[in-house]
């Protein structure tokens, strides 16, 4: 089995590599995915021109593919519940051995006593700063989620589920959607498609243009992403790390 | 293999292709041929990444910075020294790596974790299920559970 799997791999990757002989340079300038596309290049030029936001990697994650983004924020919703639903025991009980109760130790406690406020003061930052360097509501909020399992692993989970519960943890998670798709509803009942986001200048106060209704729109939906993710990765950890039971931690 | 269709393969030019297809068939040999549960799903993490990074590497440009616009650029366009009416900046592509692949992947890291969530989750069910986390075993078992099973 093992000596017929080795033969498929290598059969694949000898026709994959052979294949690649015909793919562009690395790194050229004049690849077909770098130049004959009008389109990046066009992201490149006309992005702080329509969006006032420098970093065009998130105007085109929020702005120009934001309904990807909107449904991507979804999947990891579903994920969640997936989650939960597959390890929450329904009928009976597993017979699994118990891990043994241990006190926290002292030197784990008083370092993440120090570094939770930072990670989650840096995570924080990383959301609201996605526009001017790399960031944005992903991986800020994968880092505000993985500053709660340290806590609950220097403090353990009962702890933090009393912080972060499972049924705050669903409601955080369904409120990030709901700005999203909110954002994209406030622009549709204003007359525009849905997640056309420049008419908005017309609700916001204090901003004229549209390119300034697009950046600050990136901001509030980049945050609603940031929602959900944290309330996501805990959800995962404290299902994954219980068996679904959440009633001791590692 | 004579040599001249070595020569003609052009590994310099490619390497960022040879390097993570390598990647890629040492995960799928990885989710074909290992018996552990857990070893198919790092297979499947391998491979998600080395995907991953196939596509980060078409979009890179030769002397090119990362796709952010540089904070002198905005200040400029935001106050300009003279005339009152800004005028929009004159970027050139070239000087940036194109930010579409790295857009396209943000997407697919995300899916990538969930993926690999929910199939963690699936693999403790089987492992409290089953007892065993080694694939020929399970298959002993569930054709023995056949069909008197709850």
């Amino acid at each position: 089995m093992k000596f017929l799997g080795l033969i498929a791999v290598l059969i694949t990757g000898g026709l994959m590599l052979l294949a690649s002989n015909d793919f562009p340079d690395w790194a050229d300038s004049e690849s077909p995915a770098n130049n004959k596309a009008d389109l990046s290049q066009k992201y490149v030029t006309d992005t702080l021109e329509l969006t006032e936001v420098p970093n065009m990697v998130t105007a085109v994650l929020a702005d120009y593919r934001g309904f990807d983004t909107m449904f991507e924020t979804v999947v990891i919703f579903v994920a969640g519940i997936a989650i939960i639903a597959v390890l929450r025991p329904v009928n009976h009980d597993y017979s699994l051995p118990q891990p043994d109760d241990e006190d926290p130790d002292l030197i784990v406690l008083m370092t993440c006593r120090l570094l939770i406020p930072v990670i989650q003061l840096f995570a924080l930052y990383v959301v609201a700063h996605g526009h001017h360097s790399p960031g944005g509501g992903f991986q800020g909020g994968v880092m505000l989620g993985a500053s709660f399992i340290l806590y609950a692993l220097a403090y353990g989970l009962p702890k933090a589920l009393v912080r972060l519960s499972e049924k705050r943890a669903i409601t955080l998670a369904v409120i990030g959607i709901l700005i999203y798709a909110g954002f994209g509803l406030a622009t549709q009942f204003l007359g525009r498609n849905f997640l056309d986001y420049g008419v908005l200048y017309k609700i916001m106060p204090g901003v004229e243009t549209e390119a300034w209704a697009r950046s600050h729109s990136m901001l509030g939906v980049e945050i609603g992403v940031a929602f959900t993710v944290t309330a996501i990765m805990f959800a995962i950890y404290a299902n994954l790390s219980t068996r679904g039971r959440l009633d001791r931690g590692l | 293999m004579n040599t001249a269709l070595l020569a003609d393969l052009e590994v310099a030019q490619h390497i960022n292709y040879w390097v993570y297809i390598v990647l890629m068939m040492i995960g799928l040999y990885a989710m074909v041929s290992k018996n552990n549960l857990i070893k198919k799903l790092i297979g499947m993490s391998i491979f998600q990444t080395a995907i991953i990074l196939f596509y980060v590497s078409i979009g890179v440009k030769k002397d090119a910075s990362i796709p952010i616009l540089d904070h002198h650029i905005v200040h400029e366009y935001h106050h300009p020294k003279d005339g009152s009416t800004p005028v929009p900046p004159k970027i050139e592509p070239d000087d940036y790596a194109n930010p579409l692949p790295h857009v396209l992947m943000l997407t697919a890291i995300v899916v990538g974790v969930s993926t690999l969530g929910v199939a963690l989750s699936i693999t403790q069910r089987i492992y409290a299920e089953y007892d065993s986390l080694e694939e020929d075993e399970i298959i002993v078992k569930v054709k023995d559970y056949g069909g008197h099973h709850g």
